[in-house]
């Protein structure tokens, strides 16, 4: 923010406003393919945003309550496999792509309470180990239940959407145009919802669940709603995606997808819907284009290096070295940074205590 | 019934590799209530470093008398200590400097360090399983229909002895003390002179160690193992802490053999498929039902 601050500063005041920065981006982002006129580029675009509003469920878990999710791919999973299994050849069932959306949702909302409401009176930590074991076996389950689900091979031939008459078909421009709509609608979402009643609560059982709760806070209903609404967004992206790709198979949904997700929240900013939706993207750039580029790059100077290979690495890294040295992310929530780096001012304030008594000693 | 009986005598071997990586989720848990995400994998780490050794020590098959005593040793040591020197590192550089954090920030570079750690030994010996030398003779004692294997009686002895060396050096040392003290209210303990950071990493050298231990024995039962056989592992062996009561050597150590039961019989009877989830049910019922576990005081959560 502070790079951009003097091109902004000449700006007249109403172009200065978050929200004339949210619609310059969005008509940016609707211009891009226009631009671009490539294919695979709006392909790789209508791909990156299914990721986006994935980025953007996990941040309201994540992000908003200060839970942690390690197995968010399930309830992906779960919203993918609920599209593919109420359209498509499978059972015969074809219902129109824009009833599944709500529907896929809804269902994966189901699942996060169910896991949720056991669990989420446990203390947090315990949350990430069940959501892990969640997000192994929800795949599993899709791979043993093969007579249901395909088993490895998964499900093909989705239907694809359809949209007053309008066959969406092979084209990515119109799953990218659909996807983009979704993010609207989703970042709208959780924006409102951050400053809603309910944000607000999940922000205090993150900062202090126990103050949380002696404020009044009915704490268990509080994170369970953050579940299901986290979940529910997957669904979204699961419809898109599932559509898009007209496959649903157990290993689009393995742990790594988890943490590719995590690793989007670290790096861009954890709580801010912006910083997500930025990390979201240069990480799926990454993936994309910067690692094989790289690696074409090593090659013809004659480095056998395959980087491709080493995206899970990179990941872990981010997770490592972004929550040591800059936890708030790139683009950081202001108040998310004070609470990150609460802790080394308590140390500052307890080294500045130590000192102060050792000099009273002597 | 002699199926059931021989699935006893299974599911006793593989809880022994699981008590021993139990215990050092239960020992850092204890300590500074971390989940050690990268447990798993540092367990995986132990088998790939006792295989290196065996290759260093030119062993490739089966060694009989003395040698085979000689050869042992230097592989389980040799591999605790690589294994130990790992898990003080990884406390070193992704954890220490976090300790005052929120929770989720210790938790988020766990679940980092588990995927370094994958992804490093993915590079070492790529994606394949590895095969692992049969250096044990393994001669087989018919119990009536039921067969019991030299390297089951192993992994057991060895998860029991190091089990019992563990609780006599927490309860009968001064370093084992100080481990309790810290565990039990850091900042008091520092005021009494304890050496926190020294105790913690003390904490992770030991825990680590046993999954070095866990990683050779893993790899002479199993006879190979992959880069990704931690993960796994590792979620059982967390499940087993949380059955045993976390922070609870002795529990670590039961739950381990009550998951290893657990998963043999449902091998046996339901299906090898449904292994990871019928586990995966136990923990989630175990956290319902009787968090603190079958052996653990139930913590309360600290202000």
């Amino acid at each position: 923010m502070r790079l951009i601050a003097p091109l902004t500063a000449r700006l007249p005041p109403a172009l200065r406003t978050p929200r004339a920065g949210t619609a310059l981006a969005f008509a940016a982002a609707l211009a891009l393919p226009f631009i671009g006129r490539n294919g695979a580029f709006t392909n790789f675009l209508a791909d990156a945003g299914a990721f986006v509003l994935l980025a953007l469920g996990l941040n309201i878990v994540v992000g908003f309550a200060g839970l942690l999710d390690l197995g968010y791919a399930a309830f992906f999973a779960i919203g993918s496999y609920s599209y593919a299994m109420l359209a498509s050849p499978q059972f015969g069932i074809h219902l129109p792509f824009w009833v599944l959306l709500f529907v896929a949702s809804a269902i994966a909302a189901i699942f996060g309470i169910l896991l949720g409401a056991p669990t989420l009176r446990l203390r947090g930590d315990y949350l990430a180990i069940v959501t892990l074991g969640f997000g192994e076996i929800v795949p599993q389950t899709f791979l043993n239940l093969s007579q249901w689900t395909g088993g490895p091979n998964g499900i093909g031939s989705l239907d694809q959407p359809v949209l007053f008459g309008y066959r969406f078909g092979f084209n990515p421009l119109p799953y990218y145009l659909m996807v983009l709509g979704l993010i609207a609608l989703a970042a709208w979402l959780a924006n409102n919802l951050r400053t809603s009643r309910l944000g607000r609560a999940w922000m205090a059982i993150r900062e202090d669940e126990l103050a949380a709760a002696h404020m009044g806070i009915n704490t268990t209903s509080t994170k369970l709603a953050a579940f299901a609404m986290g979940a529910s967004f997957s669904g979204l992206a699961g419809c898109a995606l599932a559509s898009k790709l007209q496959l649903v198979s157990p290993d689009q949904f393995m742990f790594n997808v988890s943490v590719f997700v995590l690793a989007m929240l670290v790096l861009g900013g954890m709580g801010n819907i912006p910083g997500v939706i930025v990390g979201s993207l240069i990480l799926s750039a990454l993936e994309r284009f910067i690692l094989p580029q790289t690696t074409n790059f090593m090659h013809n100077v004659g480095l056998n290096v395959d980087l491709t290979n080493s995206r899970f690495l990179i990941y872990g890294v981010i997770l490592v070295t972004m929550m040591l040295f800059r936890p708030e992310g790139l683009i950081p929530s202001r108040q998310r940074k004070a609470e990150l780096h609460a802790g080394q001012a308590d140390r500052r304030a307890a080294a500045a205590e130590g000192e102060l008594l050792t000099e009273v000693i002597h | 019934m002699d199926v059931f009986f021989q699935q006893l005598i299974n599911g006793l071997s593989l809880g022994g590799i699981y008590a021993l990586i139990a215990l050092g989720y239960t020992m850092v848990y204890g300590i500074i209530e971390l989940i050690n995400f990268a447990h798993g994998d540092v367990y995986t780490l132990g088998t790939f470093f006792s295989l290196a050794i065996l290759t260093l020590l030119g062993v490739d098959s089966v060694v009989h008398g003395p040698a085979l005593i000689g050869v042992l040793a230097v592989t389980i040591l040799g591999a605790m200590i690589l294994c130990g020197l790992t898990g003080v590192i990884i406390e070193r550089l992704a954890y220490r400097r976090l300790r005052n954090a929120p929770k989720l920030a210790p938790l988020i570079t766990a679940i980092g360090m588990s995927f370094i750690l994958e992804n490093l030994m993915l590079y070492w010996r790529g994606p394949s399983p590895v095969p692992f030398p049969q250096v044990i003779p393994n001669p087989q004692f018919a119990l009536g229909a039921v067969t019991i294997q030299a390297k089951q009686i192993i992994v057991v002895l060895l998860a029991v002895v190091l089990m019992v060396v563990l609780q006599t050096f927490v309860y009968n040392t001064r370093l084992g003390k100080a481990m309790r003290a810290t565990a039990q209210d850091k900042d008091a303990a520092q005021l009494m002179g304890i050496d926190i950071n020294t105790t913690i990493a003390l904490t992770f050298l030991i825990g680590s160690a046993l999954a070095g231990a866990a990683g050779f024995v893993s790899g002479m039962y199993y006879g190979s193992t992959w880069f990704f056989n931690g993960f796994g592992a590792g979620l059982k062996a967390f499940t087993a802490a949380v059955l045993g009561g976390i922070g609870n050597l002795a529990g670590a150590m039961l739950g381990g053999f009550l998951i290893g039961l657990i998963e043999a019989m449902t091998t046996q009877f339901i299906s090898d498929q449904w292994s990871n989830v019928v586990v995966f049910s136990v923990l989630v019922l175990v956290l319902i039902f009787r968090p603190s576990g079958l052996l653990g005081e139930s913590l309360p959560n600290k202000v």
